[in-house]
């Protein structure tokens, strides 16, 4: 009796293991293999939410997974001082930059242009939230063509911890006063930007700098 | 010996489960680099091209005792912030850098280097 349960136990793991990485074929990556890039240039987003300095605390938060998913990611810094030197002031010109310009100019071989839909902090009674949704779509700089598309979206909350409903109260408060302190969106962006990239069902296809390129079905 | 056999298995297979979705090192160390991207617009006073300087400088040289890879656009940023203080053969080392590192910021860098020999 104990003995066929561990069968089972170890079949059934096993099982797990061997398909708990696999790619479900959901999304349609048809466009992204005709123009796979090697290069992305991300341009500061634009910005539907009440937080004004939403697309800069954004901008800082893109470049680590989009280079660990392997591809090259122009300098974000540089490239906002070029844009503003060229004409741009602000992210609503730069998101209008022609792709011809980019790719004479800068040479990527696609965009991200991103919009902040949702940003910061939710209040209630009982919970205080740090809150990022961003959208974001890769063009590929040759053609114009939507490459592949992805949602940015974490939560945070201020806690489950015990005491009740005092306690979350209580908690409520204090992490509205400290998040007055402490920028809490920058750590939530990081969690969105990771998760749109490495999404098992509609991530960004692994990019010609990271090993696992070679294997990947999505490419 | 069956029981143990058995056992065995197990812990195979909860290796191969925890170990296929196990997260594989870094392809970069990161260092100070997006936190100064941070800085530079939510704290500008932490992000003075000086200081930036100095941190990237020593994550350049940690990554390279360590045998790490810097990621993109570190030498690039540290270049310009060398522009920025006006000194462009510090600069021009850094994009060239930058370019032999990741040759797709060739046309970048190539510009880059044009603007700053004309000013």
């Amino acid at each position: 009796m104990k003995t066929t349960k561990l069968n089972l136990l170890a079949v059934l793991i096993l099982i797990a293991g061997m398909t708990g990485c696999a790619t479900p074929q959901h999304y349609d990556y048809s466009a992204f293999q005709q123009h796979p890039p090697r290069s992305i240039l991300v341009i500061p987003p634009l910005n539907n939410s009440v937080e004004a300095g939403a697309p800069y605390i954004y901008l800082s938060t893109i470049t680590r997974p989009l280079a660990e998913c392997g591809y090259y990611v122009f300098p974000a810094a540089v490239i906002d001082a070029f844009l503003k030197d060229n004409g741009m002031p602000t992210p609503g010109e730069m998101n209008t930059v022609p792709l011809d310009k980019v790719r004479e100019v800068i040479g990527a071989d696609a965009v991200l242009f991103v919009t902040i839909e949702d940003w910061g902090q939710k209040y209630t009674v009982l919970q205080s939230t740090t809150v990022v949704h961003a959208r974001a779509r890769l063009i590929d700089v040759q053609t114009g063509t939507t490459l592949w598309e992805g949602t940015a979206l974490a939560k945070q909350g201020s806690g489950d911890g015990g005491g009740g409903l005092v306690g979350m109260a209580v908690a409520a408060v204090v992490s509205q006063v400290v998040d007055s302190i402490v920028d809490q969106t920058r750590g939530v962006s990081a969690m969105a930007n990771t998760n749109m990239v490495f999404n098992a069902n509609m991530g960004l296809p692994y990019g010609p700098y990271n090993p696992d390129s070679a294997t990947d079905p999505r490419r | 010996m069956k029981q143990t056999i058995r056992i065995a298995l197990i812990c195979m297979a909860s290796l191969v489960f925890l170990s296929a979705c196990a997260s594989k090192p870094p392809l970069y160390q990161w260092g100070a680099y997006e936190e100064l991207i941070y800085d530079m617009y939510a704290n500008p006073g932490k992000a003075e091209p000086g200081v930036q300087i100095v941190k990237l400088t020593e994550d350049i040289e940690r990554a390279y005792a360590e045998g790490q890879r810097v990621p993109p656009g570190v030498h690039a940023h540290l270049g310009y912030m060398y522009y920025t203080q006006g000194n462009t053969s510090a600069a021009a080392q850094e994009f060239a850098t930058e370019r032999e590192l990741f040759p797709e910021s060739g046309t970048f860098i190539d510009g880059m280097l044009a603007r700053m020999q004309k000013d």
